[in-house]
Formats: structure tokens, C-alpha cells, sequence
């Protein structure tokens, strides 16, 4: 009412200011701005610094960084070094966390359970490299019990490989998308499964024609944020695998052009050309994702 | 909730128990191959070690300089549990309270640093700090890892703060409380188990934050986690018990402080950043 009255003598002080009041912007909505800044100067500056620092390159002309990554067959098989890591592992973990969630949903007491599963998280991708080394080399327990067993006669080779980067993704990686996958499956309302008990429908089909459906989206942003993280590997990568071969992921290739080379234009290009092909994969699930149904189905949980 | 009784099903859950055990035990033999080994005068081809001793700890301490290390790794945490938690708290009750234009924007411009994983963006921002000057030196190390730190704390406290009625604060202001003592005696109260919450989480995970530290961090400005990194890459330098007496000071120094997260905190939230939102 006040903007209106007040509208007549235009390019006032206090006008201005009420009419900016009306849209949202006071003396509350300015407490937002340190933080903006913030973000700008840290995430958004470097962010476009890094892009624009990668076209120009030490040598050559403005494409050379990516040129030479796209030619160098050591540096341009470090996305599928990367790939071949992060997508069966990210597959597994989804995979194995979809049916326990199912079963934890029923239990009463999951604290201890997903107090459990989050040790390995808050510990860390180095502390599990470095146990992981212990436990998994030739002389470790694991090996050990298995020989014990009578499984195998001769340790097998789980560190300084693939697999070593594989144990350390999953045993990092599973808590998480674990964790993530309960929080959608108890999201659902369990009255849906209900009625199609009630109408005959066995374990399975319940799963398959109510669950799942309902689910796919949840399971696609579970699997994106999953993937991102495996994508990144780093530490476990370099200490568990083998990092001059096929565990050189491209976040070693980055990391060894900008502290080994101090060539940070050609790091920025390695950068970019991973957000890239990280955003690139998370863009083909989320839009498969819109292939299915997204609408209510909390209930009255909310 | 429905409970199935045929064999099948039943058979189906042993399964997936079984699963869980494997995980739940392999991990735990990790950690305990880290500590026996911390503890072990020489293990080479057996069960257990030869023998017992507690003088790794010690060669540890002086070898690592890890009273000095973990100096620097809670001046850090500090630092950036208190920054995050300034410029967090103030931009989510913005966020929080006002509608404006470009709100959704500003939000997905909070959220883009929890989306992109460290590495990624951590590459670009350790050239312009090498470029400013500021990498190398604590400072560089906090502003480093205060890009997660913030938007995280903005996200889990946005829900939050929108839980409380505004009409208490209006009360207050009827009351004649100006901003400072609105912010003092009735806001801080309210917020304090959000805000103790995140902060806490946001301890937590700048404890364990490898990447960007690793990136930006000197000589004298490494946290422990990088520390422990650096020793292992150069194993062979020094004796694995020493490395493995090291990674259990690291792991008791992150477990205190998770232990005391999880009497404030669902170890849910640790994973989903806010609380439980709507899946679509």
C-alpha cells in the first residue's frame, strides 16, 4: 500500500528503498553478500581464471594444452584409467547398497549400523589407502585367511594394481552411497507397498513395480554424487595403485602438470577437461532420468 | 512394515547380512591391522607380531614433528570452523528469511563447490593462490578449505532457521529488542543446536579434507592428513610401524571429535548435507 502511495515523486530515497524492501532486498537480505563475495573471489574467480589461463598455453597457440592431452596418449588415457575405475566401482556400490538399505529399513536400531558405515567416510581416503596396504598386501591377514582357508595357495596381488584402488573405492565409496540410498528408500511412503501387498503382489514385484519406479530418480543422484567422488580419486590412486600405469587417473595427470612441470596452464586444461567429463556423465543420467516418474510419494511423512 | 516368511526370502536376507559382515568385518581388520602393526616390534610372515612395544609412538612424535603438525591442524580446524560458521550462519538467515530475486540462482552458486569434487576445482584455486602469494601460508590453507565449509554450512542451516516461527522474533522487536540483542538473546538460543550441529560436521570433515589442504598446504602449513600422506608416499624412508604409529594418532584425533559429532548429529548427515530434503 505504502509503494503505491509513495510512487508518485519517483527517484526518492525512501521510495527506492521500500520499493527495493517489497522485492525482498533489506538491511536483512545484505547479510547474504559477505558470503557471496566470498564464493566469487574463491570458487567462481579461480574457477574462470583456470578456464581462460587454459587457452593460453606456454608454447603454441591458444587450443595447444588440449592438443597435447588429446594427442599424448599417456595423458588422454587417463580418462579411461579414470572411467574404467570409477564406473564399475560406483555400479558395485550401488548395486550392493540398494538391496541391504532395503533390508536395514526394516530394522529398529540402524544407528549402530550407519555409525559403522560412517567410520570409513570421516576417516578418510588416506587413512584407508595406507590400512588398506597393510591389509591387503602379501603377508597381510587378508591374504593370510584365505590361504588359511585353503582358498588359494599363493597370496594373491591386491596392492599396487587395479584392485587395490578398486578395495579402497568400494570401502570408501559404499558407506556413502549407502547412506545416501537409505535416506530415499525410507523417503518413501511404506503404505504404498502396503496396498500392494494387499492386492497379492510378492516381494519382488513389489520391488519392481512400486519401489523402483518411484526410486529411479533418487538412485540417479545417488549414482552422480557416487561417481563424482570416484571420479576424483586421488590419494588411494597414487598409494595403493600404480600410478605411472593403470591406475593413473586424470587427477594425477592435473596434479603432476601444475607441482611437477609448473606448468599450471596445462594443469587448468587437465582441470577443465575432467569437470567436463565429470559434467558431461552427470548430465546423461540426470536427463535419463526424466524418462521416469517424478511426482509425490513421501505420504504424509512429508 | 511387512515381513515376508518363505524360504526364499529368508534365504535372500542371510545373504544380504552376509554382505554386511564381510564389509563390517574387512573394515575393522583394517583398522586393527593399522593399530596391531602400531604396536608391533617386528612382524614379518606370522599372525601376530613378535613382539609388543609402544616405542613407535614416540620415534613417530619426534620423526613426523607431530606435536607441531597438530598444532597446525587445529589452528586450521579452528580457523575455519569459526569463519564457515560467521559466514554461513549470516548468509543462510538471509537466504533463509527473504525471498528476492535471484535467490535460486545464489543457491545453486552454494551448492556448485559440494557438487564439483575438490580436486577439480582445487587445481585452478591452488594457481591463483600460488599467484597471490597466500599458498604455502596458513591462511592459504584456510581460505582453501573454507570453499566446501561455507556453502555446506549454508545448506544445513537454511532448513533450520526456517523451522522458527518469525513471529518470535517479531515478538521480540515489539518488545523492543534492536538487532544485536535479537541476534544475542533470542536467534543465538534457537539456532545454537543447528549451528553446533554443523560446526561440528564441518570440524569432522576439514580434519579428513586431504585434497585441497594437499594442494595449497607448505611446509609448515600441513595438516595431519597430509602429514600421514607424505609419510606414506615415502615409505620405505621409515619403518611401516612408525607410518602406522602416525595414521592411529590420526585416527584417534578424527574419531574424539566424530564421536562427539554423533551425540549432536545423525550419521546420516554426515553424508546428506541437509536434512533428509524431499527426493524430487
Amino acid at each position: 500500500m505504502d509503494a503505491i502511495a509513495s510512487a508518485t515523486p519517483v527517484e526518492h530515497g525512501p521510495s527506492l528503498r521500500q520499493r527495493l524492501a517489497a522485492r525482498g532486498f533489506d538491511a536483512v537480505t545484505l547479510l547474504v553478500v559477505p558470503a557471496v563475495i566470498f564464493i566469487l573471489l574463491l570458487f567462481v574467480y579461480p574457477f574462470a581464471f583456470g578456464f581462460i589461463l587454459s587457452f593460453e598455453p606456454k608454447a603454441g597457440g591458444w587450443l595447444a594444452n588440449y592438443q597435447r592431452f588429446f594427442s599424448d596418449s599417456y595423458l588422454y588415457d587417463t580418462i579411461a584409467n579414470t572411467l574404467w575405475l570409477a564406473v564399475p566401482t560406483t555400479l558395485v556400490n550401488l548395486l550392493l547398497a540398494v538391496p541391504i538399505a532395503f533390508r536395514v529399513r526394516l530394522m529398529r536400531h540402524q544407528r549402530l549400523l550407519t555409525t559403522i558405515l560412517v567410520l570409513p567416510i570421516t576417516l578418510g581416503t588416506v587413512l584407508v589407502a595406507e590400512g588398506l596396504l597393510n591389509y591387503l598386501g602379501p603377508q597381510g591377514w587378508f591374504n593370510r585367511t584365505l590361504m588359511t582357508i585353503g582358498l588359494i595357495s599363493q597370496p594373491l596381488k591386491l596392492v599396487h594394481n587395479y584392485w587395490g584402488v578398486f578395495a579402497s573405492l568400494v570401502i570408501t565409496g559404499f558407506p556413502f552411497t549407502f547412506l545416501l540410498t537409505l535416506s530415499y528408500v525410507t523417503g518413501i511412503d511404506p503404505a504404498l507397498e502396503q496396498a500392494g501387498a494387499t492386492l497379492g503382489a510378492n516381494a519382488w514385484q513389489r520391488f519392481r513395480y512400486i519401489y523402483l519406479p518411484l526410486l529411479m530418480p533418487g538412485f540417479a543422484i545417488t549414482f552422480c554424487l557416487s561417481f563424482v567422488q570416484a571420479f576424483s580419486v586421488f590419494p588411494s590412486a597414487v598409494l595403493l595403485g600404480e600410478p605411472a600405469g593403470i591406475t593413473r587417473v586424470i587427477s594425477i595427470a592435473a596434479y603432476q602438470a601444475a607441482f611437477e612441470e609448473y606448468d599450471y596452464s596445462m594443469a587448468s586444461a587437465v582441470a577443465m577437461i575432467m569437470g567436463f567429463v565429470q559434467l558431461a556423465i552427470v548430465v546423461a543420467v540426470l536427463a535419463a532420468r526424466g524418462l521416469f516418474y517424478r511426482g509425490p510419494a513421501t505420504g504424509a511423512k512429508g | 512394515m511387512i515381513r515376508d516368511t518363505t524360504i526364499g526370502s529368508k534365504l535372500w536376507a542371510a545373504a544380504i547380512w552376509c554382505v554386511v559382515g564381510f564389509f563390517v568385518l574387512n573394515l575393522f581388520a583394517m583398522i586393527a591391522t593399522v593399530i596391531t602393526s602400531s604396536f608391533a616390534t617386528r612382524w614379518l610372515g606370522t599372525w601376530l607380531p613378535a613382539g609388543w612395544t609402544t616405542r613407535w609412538y614416540s620415534s613417530a612424535w619426534s620423526e613426523f614433528q607431530l606435536w607441531d603438525v597438530l598444532i597446525v591442524t587445529f589452528q586450521v580446524v579452528g580457523a575455519v570452523v569459526l569463519i564457515s560458521g560467521a559466514l554461513g550462519v549470516t548468509a543462510a538467515y538471509a537466504l533463509a528469511r527473504r525471498d528476492f530475486p535471484g535467490k535460486r540462482l545464489l543457491v545453486l552458486l552454494f551448492l556448485l563447490p559440494l557438487l564439483i569434487p575438490p580436486i577439480t576445482f582445487g587445481i585452478p584455486l591452488a594457481t591463483v593462490l600460488y599467484q597471490t602469494g597466500l599458498a604455502g601460508t596458513f591462511w592459504g590453507v584456510v581460505a582453501a578449505n573454507l570453499v566446501p565449509t561455507v556453502p555446506f554450512v549454508i545448506l544445513v542451516m537454511i532448513p533450520f532457521i526456517e523451522q522458527i516461527d518469525p513471529k518470535i522474533e517479531a515478538a521480540a522487536r515489539v518488545f523492543g529488542a534492536n538487532t544485536f540483542k535479537l541476534f544475542i538473546h533470542v536467534l543465538l538460543p534457537l539456532l545454537l543446536p543447528g549451528i553446533l550441529a554443523a560446526l561440528l560436521l564441518v570440524l569432522v570433515r576439514t580434519i579428513a579434507m586431504f585434497e585441497l589442504t594437499f594442494l595449497v598446504a607448505g611446509p609448515t602449513s600441513q595438516t595431519l592428513v597430509v602429514a600421514l600422506y607424505y609419510a606414506v608416499f615415502a615409505a620405505g624412508v621409515r619403518a611401516v610401524q612408525s607410518i602406522d604409529a602416525m595414521a592411529v594418532v590420526y585416527m584417534a584425533t578424527t574419531l574424539v571429535w566424530l564421536v562427539i559429532a554423533l551425540r549432536f548429529v545423525n550419521p546420516t548427515q554426515i553424508v546428506t548435507r541437509a536434512k533428509q530434503q524431499p527426493a524430487h
